[in-house]
């Protein structure tokens, strides 16, 4: 395939949105936690605090300066890797978010692993039988996936998986990691739930691409020759699919942001959702900044491959 | 299309010709009814008071005094799922109200004038979508505390962009239109234009996207409310009524299930009522 310098001054572009965006993401990320009502260092300090002490804090904290020289300091942190301390055990957040962020991306990287082959040959499957009893059930079942929300679907694989087959424990941490089998075990929920979330989108996606592939006049020719169904899906139809369809995976992988916070929080699983959701509640605000910008990182990247993907796949999106 | 059906059979179908609605889409018009006059009658309906703790035992089995069980405490789950549903609709509906209201008009108005606002507008709305839709309900809950006007601005603020770029697709191609260019060389202003050309030709789209945006407004809210971050004690939507009585789940007890259930049967009816609405409504500007 020919691609020209136009298609990656297009890509660049794309990028180069990206980029913006995520700049104007850190900002909304920085301010929003900026509004606090009342001052840090005197929450920090409580209530008997002298004005000295807390203007002392103040001045320690940098919290005197401009809040735009402050965000611009924050924004040079995160770029070296200085993130800050955690107001609330005064511990480097980096250390706090090391260990968490590998269990995240373990926890997204099984999901991956698990549910791209799966959603792809259902959705694939569901395309080439169209209107078949088979895809019926396939997009009842997507639909009603879709349409309820993350923390439902959790609170019934625990109330299949552990209350009435008793097959695995209910929450992932808290029981014993000694075998492979134990470890097993302890993922198995978490997986679960985020398998049939992520894989709902994806199917649905995938099924549309094909589709939208079978509907073309070189599809109906190859029909006309009298090529079989499978023959004219897997290979007439599915290579031009293959683009929208990588287009899918990644915006359904999106999903695992979303889906990743409530989970976490469900199983007891020790990641970045969950110690951020924490820092949600003891209002621990560089933490919180920082888990935020970690998520709107991996989303921004997830929509901006789905939209590089889009722009190198199908020409007509070049112009 | 309209040749091949036969007027007794669309007669059957549900009366108005092209305006049919099949069965699947009845249920669900049905069902959100239903919540809706739960919504709005749940004071006058409720068996107890939603506060009082009226059964000895908690997490209660289903019975003849107490249909959905009683919760964590012993309180009547059925009082609380009723109460719940004016939050849980209430609060999703003004937002997507707010959402939808905005976006829609920001949008016909970007696609009418163009130019230099369309291009910041849209580019500005566009990294708002860069930020997944819960942790931004984190932050700003985080930021300014949780309280019930907070969250209809902050879903609405969600939801506001995705429903601006719907729009302003749609009037970009009404837009093009010739009754709208021989309006515009009427003479005719901009609210003009936006309200009486293009919006009559969008409504119906607008509606479907309204109802899909609400869908996903109660998804987050719940999301929000089970994190503990959205509706807060004593008041509880249905997602705060899961989370109080998760403990119960081990006991497979009524008091998880029936909010869960609650908030699956008002999102799965919205999406088959909106899957089955009347071509003619659905793509009418196509």
């Amino acid at each position: 395939m020919f691609r020209s310098a136009r298609t990656w001054l297009l890509v660049a572009q794309r990028l180069g949105i990206a980029l913006i965006t995520l700049v104007i993401v850190s900002f909304a990320v920085f301010f929003a936690t900026e509004m606090l009502p009342g001052d840090v260092a005197e929450i920090l300090l409580g209530q008997a605090a002298t004005p000295e002490a807390v203007a002392g804090l103040r001045r320690a904290m940098g919290l005197d300066q401009p809040a735009i020289w402050r965000f611009i300091d924050w924004l040079l942190g995160l770029a070296t890797g200085d993130l800050g301390r955690s107001y609330v055990n005064n511990i480097d957040i980096a250390d706090l978010l090391s260990w968490r962020l590998v269990n995240t991306l373990r926890l997204a990287a099984i999901v991956t692993v698990i549910t791209v082959p799966v959603a792809l040959s259902l959705g694939i499957a569901a395309a080439m039988w169209r209107g078949s009893l088979f895809d019926r059930i396939v997009s009842i079942l997507t639909i009603s996936l879709i349409s309820v929300p993350e923390f439902m679907v959790a609170t019934l694989a625990v109330l299949i998986f552990a209350v009435w087959l008793g097959w695995l424990p209910a929450l992932s941490y808290g029981v014993s990691v000694d075998s492979l089998g134990a470890i097993l075990r302890a993922y198995a929920m978490p997986v679960i739930t985020l398998c049939f979330v992520v894989s709902a989108q994806m199917i649905r996606m995938t099924r549309a691409a094909v589709i939208e592939t079978i509907n073309t006049p070189y599809v109906e020719m190859a029909l006309l020759k009298g090529a079989s169904r499978r023959r004219q899906v897997l290979y007439h139809a599915l290579p031009n699919a293959l683009g929208p369809i990588a287009n899918a995976v990644a915006l359904s992988l999106s999903y695992l942001v979303g889906g990743v916070i409530i989970v976490e929080t469900v199983f007891n699983y020790p990641g970045v959702a969950k110690l951020m959701v924490d820092a949600v509640s003891t209002r621990d605000l560089p933490l919180i900044q920082s888990c935020a910008m970690i998520f709107c990182v991996s989303y921004l990247s997830l929509i901006t491959l789905a939209d590089v993907i889009a722009v190198l796949s199908n020409p007509r999106l070049r112009t | 299309m309209t040749l091949r059906r036969l007027p007794l059979i669309s007669t059957l179908a549900g009366g108005g010709g092209d305006y049919a609605f099949n069965i699947v889409g009845k249920v669900g018009l049905a069902v959100i009814l239903f919540w809706v006059v739960v919504a709005i009658t749940a004071p006058w309906i409720v068996p107890y008071p939603v506060g009082r703790i009226v059964d000895t035992d908690y997490f209660g089995p289903v019975s003849d005094q107490f249909w959905m069980g009683s919760d964590y405490l012993g309180r009547d789950m059925l009082s609380r799922v009723l109460m719940g549903t004016r939050y849980t609709v209430g609060i999703a509906l003004a937002a997507v109200i707010i959402a939808c209201t905005s976006g829609v008009i920001l949008g016909m108005i970007a696609a009418v004038t163009g130019g230099l606002f369309d291009m910041l507008l849209s580019r500005f709305l566009d990294a708002f979508n860069g930020i997944p839709s819960l942790l931004f309900g984190l932050v700003v809950v985080a930021a300014v505390g949780s309280s019930i006007p907070v969250l209809v601005l902050t879903l609405a603020a969600i939801y506001m962009p995705g429903s601006y770029r719907f729009a302003r697709a749609l009037a970009v191609n009404v837009n093009t239109m010739d009754f709208v260019t021989v309006a515009r060389a009427r003479g005719e202003r901009t609210p003009y234009l936006i309200l009486s050309e293009i919006f009559p030709n969008i409504l119906g789209p607008v509606l479907a996207d309204l109802g899909l945006r609400f869908v996903f407004v109660v998804l987050v809210l719940s999301g929000l409310s089970f994190l503990g971050l959205g509706v807060q004690p004593p008041e509880a939507d249905w997602g705060a009524l899961v989370r109080e009585n998760l403990e119960g789940l081990s006991l497979g007890a009524p008091a998880v299930i029936f909010p869960s259930a609650a908030i699956a049967s008002l999102t799965i009816s919205v999406n088959m009522l909106i899957d089955n609405l009347p071509r003619t409504i659905r793509d009418r500007s196509e």
